[in-house]
């Protein structure tokens, strides 16, 4: 209780200090959220075109209906396999014309071959299960062709790839800039205060002790900076849906996550800071 | 209650500040601890409370062996203890009262005796009406006075001042001074750290004389030398 008074005590003691040192966390805060987001969008946009992965095998003209619902089905049971259907060549013409919009005057009299359209579940959209799955669809005689755009899928894969390991050597680089920054920011608040804490161990006071209110106070100087970096992110991703391209912002959890983080960079700043100021004196 | 054993305290870069000092002061006691700058009084009175630990040899302060104390023996140890500096070493920011409770509140005091407390040392050392005054309000024997009052809040068996009266006048000294000897009669040993060796010459207290590290007098054992008295 002491300690939650003294903490706040040093709030209203040296509230310039204090609102450095919120404003410093929540500005580097920021720069990790707003990292976060590009991420977040980069993966996010990535997601959807995975999303329209599939494998397309057409079917040899006059196969009977029959067979082709047969391997439709059987082909819904492979195990990566989210959906399978078969598609005829009328409904073929029919989302061509729909998907060329204005030119599909083009397909007036054509005829497209019918095929058995595969959907893969999420987590088996990756280039070699593609490959595998196609292989398979392929021991069908009536299925002579498969096409799954290998190359645009591989490229893909690789794009998502590079965004990951950029996205963690990134993400780490900012996450240690924003520790440093912070701890050099406590450290300040340890020194301006060094010599009540001499005094204190001075009178008796435990380490313990000293140590708490400095906890406290790098805590809740964490989660107020978590919480303006929060806002200051929301505001920026904002004004870019607003002005620049539409984005999506962090869910509650990760938003909840981000401010546990703020929380645990000022505890952990704070303790170090402290713990190191304890030792040389 | 404090006993040196053998002690020598050596620095990696400085060198020995401390060589082979073995004494015993009592309950009760009043000593004085003079030399010349860098004999090692500080560094002695620092051993005392066990801000610095022996290279060889044992402090022990009531019970507690500076060879195996731990944190929490030392902050224990510290609480029996009042320590003053010549520099005062007061909060800027709190008054008199403030800086003396705060002694207190860091030691775990239960909150309703602090205030009593403060208003009683405050009365001891001659303070009673400037407890709400904050340090830049008072002249320097009154800072060390409050002082003097947190190093007794918290009723030490004896009282370590190192140069207490180095940054007053004749006048503030001869206050502190006689408050010191107030506090000894009143049953707490002192162990002052001095060069005004007006002050030694005056009054019959123990003495103890270091040069270069070393005890090279104490009155409780020997006759003064020549040189001590002439310094």
């Amino acid at each position: 209780m002491r300690s939650l008074r003294d903490a706040f005590i040093t709030f209203r003691r040296s509230p310039l200090l204090s609102a450095l040192s919120v404003t410093t966390i929540a500005f580097s805060l920021f720069a990790f959220g707003l990292f976060g987001l590009v991420a977040l969008n980069i993966r996010q946009a990535l997601d959807k075109l995975e999303d329209r992965v599939e494998i397309r095998a057409f079917v040899v003209e006059g196969t009977p209906s029959e067979l082709v619902d047969g391997a439709t089905a059987d082909i819904e049971s492979f195990p990566e396999v989210q959906s399978a259907r078969a598609i005829t060549q009328a409904e073929a013409l029919a989302r061509a014309k729909r998907e060329l919009g204005e030119f599909r005057d083009v397909f007036e009299g054509a005829v497209l071959p019918a095929s058995i359209d595969i959907k893969l579940k999420p987590g088996s959209r990756d280039p070699a299960t593609l490959k595998r799955v196609a292989a398979r669809v392929q021991a069908y005689a009536f299925l002579n062709d498969v096409r799954y755009g290998e190359e645009w899928i591989s490229k893909l894969y690789r794009l998502r790839n590079i965004a990951s390991i950029t996205g963690i050597v990134l993400g780490l680089a900012f996450a240690a800039v924003s520790v440093i920054i912070i701890g050099t920011t406590i450290r300040m608040a340890v020194l301006s205060r060094a010599q009540e804490i001499s005094i204190m161990r001075l009178v008796g006071a435990t380490d313990s002790y000293i140590r708490r209110p400095f906890l406290l106070e790098g805590f809740a100087k964490g989660v107020a900076g978590g919480l303006l970096a929060l806002l200051l992110t929301w505001f920026a991703s904002l004004l870019i849906n607003r002005y620049i391209v539409e984005t999506a912002f962090f869910d509650e959890r990760t938003a909840a996550l981000g401010l546990l983080f703020g929380a645990m960079i000022g505890l952990i700043g704070s303790a170090i800071s402290v713990g190191r100021h304890l030792r040389s004196v | 209650m404090i006993r040196f054993t053998h002690v020598t305290k050596t620095y990696p870069r400085t060198g020995t500040a401390v060589q082979d000092v073995s004494l015993h002061i009592g309950k009760g006691e009043f000593a004085f601890l003079t030399g010349a700058s860098g004999a090692g009084k500080t560094t002695l009175l620092r051993m005392v409370y066990l801000e610095e630990r022996p290279t060889v040899g044992e402090v022990r302060v009531s019970g507690t062996s500076s060879l195996d104390a731990t944190a929490r023996d030392v902050a224990r140890l510290r609480r029996k203890l009042g320590i003053v500096f010549q520099d005062f070493r007061l909060l800027e920011n709190r008054t008199a009262e403030q800086n003396v409770a705060f002694a207190l509140e860091c030691t775990g005091a239960a909150p309703a005796t602090i205030a009593p407390r403060v208003a009683r040392v405050l009365g001891q050392v001659g303070l009673s009406s400037k407890g709400t005054a904050y340090p830049r309000e008072l002249s320097g024997g009154e800072q060390q006075r409050v002082a003097i009052a947190r190093a007794l809040v918290n009723d030490p068996f004896v009282l370590l001042a190192d140069e207490p009266t180095g940054n007053l006048d004749d006048r503030a000294t001869r206050g502190i001074f006689q408050l010191l000897r107030e506090i000894n009669a009143a049953g707490t040993a002192v162990l002052m750290a001095t060069h005004n060796l007006e002050l030694i010459r005056r009054n019959d207290f123990r003495t103890i004389e270091m040069n270069r590290g070393s005890v090279v007098y104490d009155s409780a054992e020997q006759a003064p030398p020549q040189e001590a008295m002439e310094l």
